[in-house]
């Protein structure tokens, strides 16, 4: 196991930042922490790379104890934080350097990990690291936090802020990293990202709903979800909610995602309820759910 | 203008220098649509939004907001215009109340007036025992959906909405959607600018701005079949990327 988390629990105040959390990352893995602001991620990113103590509970990461070995941890893990956190005044160059010299190593001597990350930014070597755009200020920071070679990554929200685009270039380079053996732990609020993690953890308010590969979480799902469309959305969603036999109702995109209640759920009587409250173009088929319907009938 | 029309566009063009960020962009949005407005960081969407809220004076082409010019009516416009942003909404420091107080002072509602609203504003949230606390101390999706009633005080025709729910968790944010939807149903027009591709799938159209230009503008489902794609992600990504 690369990563064991066993009850970790943190307040700040009287807030109950992280409740009794526990999981595992197998080696080479790449697990996803999944939740909304204020979930907990970070805290819990802070508590693992040794820069916050916990309150109750116990981790090894990369096989050493959080408070024992906090120095061999801080040398083994490469951490890239959700708030840009590099010199804003020195250049891209710069930065990589004095990482690299921190942790006692030389740009060359561990080239080879950075390098497909590094030459996106290459042609911008001299521009100092606050001028850069957003895309290419998190490719800095990632070659930042792999320029010791660690053994585990800690990504908490690389992706957010981030256009599509980049998105989509930062996971591409996440999966590369991974094929390095590297063991990766990323926390993302985009519930689309969870189908690229091996397996995740659905987590809100300090507490750890499910931990599965996504398409186990998906799997376990436990009703039939109706894609319901009509023609004045906000008329749909009332009568729906006002349905006696609904169970959930949750806009989704130009459908809104219905369950029902019942064992047994013929979908031209909702047709027909609909209709009544004066609904046109009433649209009722069965669809797949996805991680956000996962998580929502779990914080139900 | 054609009363349906609220926001009209026609070839608004915005230089700095030599370069030119947004490049003779046209379209309309109507009374109570959903409006999404989408594109790349540094597509030209903030610049676009600046000129429409009557922020920004475009180097050329027009555009009429509310039925006012933006270049030549631009006070009109911020009085006629709701704005929300997910980065600057609410005074953490002051208390729920006080916050609601503040804006109906801004947009220039009597006392009586402000008073009517505040109370219909909380009992709508359901915030009857949080009105005296820091909004700094609620839960983000609160906050946004304070936020979101708050731009709508003054009972403005559009309401401008700066990635609105990113973050936010999935529950909380389809209970602010569905205060959109609601509001469009009352005939305000919402325009929504994201590039969370999610965000784009509730709107009735989306604009897609790619350097400087719109390069698609149509119905989430239309974009989608045109493109071949199952999602706005997708979607964006096969613009975006040529």
């Amino acid at each position: 196991m690369s990563i064991v988390v066993d009850g970790i629990s943190k307040s700040y105040k009287s807030l109950k930042a992280l409740n009794n959390i526990s999981f595992d990352v197998k080696e080479g893995e790449l697990f996803g922490l999944i939740g909304p602001d204020g979930a907990g991620k970070t805290t819990l990113f802070r508590v693992l790379v040794t820069l916050l103590f916990a309150d109750e509970g116990k981790a090894t990461v990369a096989g050493f104890d959080l408070v024992k070995d906090y120095k061999i941890i801080r040398e083994s893990v490469g951490y890239m934080p959700g708030k840009f956190s590099l010199y804003q005044d020195l250049t891209v160059e710069e930065n990589l350097k004095f990482f690299a010299t921190i942790f006692g190593t030389t740009i060359e001597e561990n080239y080879e990990l950075i390098e497909d990350i590094y030459v996106q930014i290459e042609p911008f070597k001299n521009r100092r690291a606050g001028k850069l755009s957003g895309g290419m200020k998190q490719k800095l920071a990632l070659c930042c936090a792999l320029i010791h070679k660690p053994t585990v990554l800690f990504l908490d929200e690389p992706t957010t802020g981030v256009d599509p685009v980049s998105r989509k270039e930062f996971w591409d380079m996440i999966k590369r990293l991974q094929l390095k053996g590297i063991t990766i732990l990323v926390s993302t609020p985009y519930m689309d990202e969870a189908a690229l993690c091996d397996r995740i953890a659905l987590i809100q308010d300090g507490i750890i709903l499910q931990i599965d590969s996504p398409e186990a979480i998906l799997k376990q799902y436990p009703k039939l979800i109706y894609n319901v469309r009509a023609d004045n959305m906000y008329q749909l969603i009332q009568s729906l909610k006002l349905y006696e036999h609904s169970h959930s109702v949750y806009p989704f995109g130009e459908f809104v995602h219905y369950t029902d209640k019942r064992t047994y759920f013929n979908p031209n009587d909702l047709k027909l309820y609909l209709a009544e409250k004066l609904l046109t173009n009433i649209t009722v088929e069965i669809t797949e759910p996805t991680i956000e319907d996962a998580f929502m009938e779990l914080a139900k | 203008m054609e009363d349906n029309k609220v926001i009209e566009v026609k070839g608004l063009t915005k230089m700095f220098g030599d370069f030119t960020a947004v490049s003779a962009i046209t379209f309309d949005v109507k009374k109570g649509e959903i409006f999404g407005f989408l594109g790349a960081n540094g597509a030209g969407k903030t610049t676009a939004m600046k000129m429409l809220i009557g922020i920004s004076k475009p180097t050329a082409g027009e555009a009429k907001v509310a039925g006012f010019d933006v270049a030549s009516e631009a006070e009109d416009i911020k009085k006629n215009i709701g704005y929300m942003s997910q980065k600057f909404a609410l005074y953490d420091d002051l208390t729920v109340k006080e916050n609601i107080t503040f804006f109906g002072g801004i947009y220039g509602l009597t006392r009586a007036r402000i008073k009517e609203k505040t109370n219909g504003l909380i009992e709508e949230l359901g915030l009857q025992h949080h009105t005296d606390k820091l909004v700094g101390s609620l839960p983000l999706g609160w906050k946004q959906k304070i936020a979101f009633s708050v731009s709508l005080l003054h009972e403005p025709k559009i309401v401008f909405l700066d990635e609105p729910t990113g973050g936010v968790d999935p529950i909380t944010r389809r209970q602010f959607w569905e205060m959109i939807y609601k509001s469009a149903n009352k005939g305000t027009t919402i325009f929504v600018t994201t590039h969370y591709m999610d965000e784009a799938e509730y709107c009735d159209r989306v604009s897609i701005m790619v350097n400087g230009k719109i390069e698609a503008l149509d119905t989430p489902k239309r974009l989608k079949e045109q493109f071949n794609a199952e999602t706005m992600n997708d979607v964006f990504l096969k613009l975006a990327r040529g």
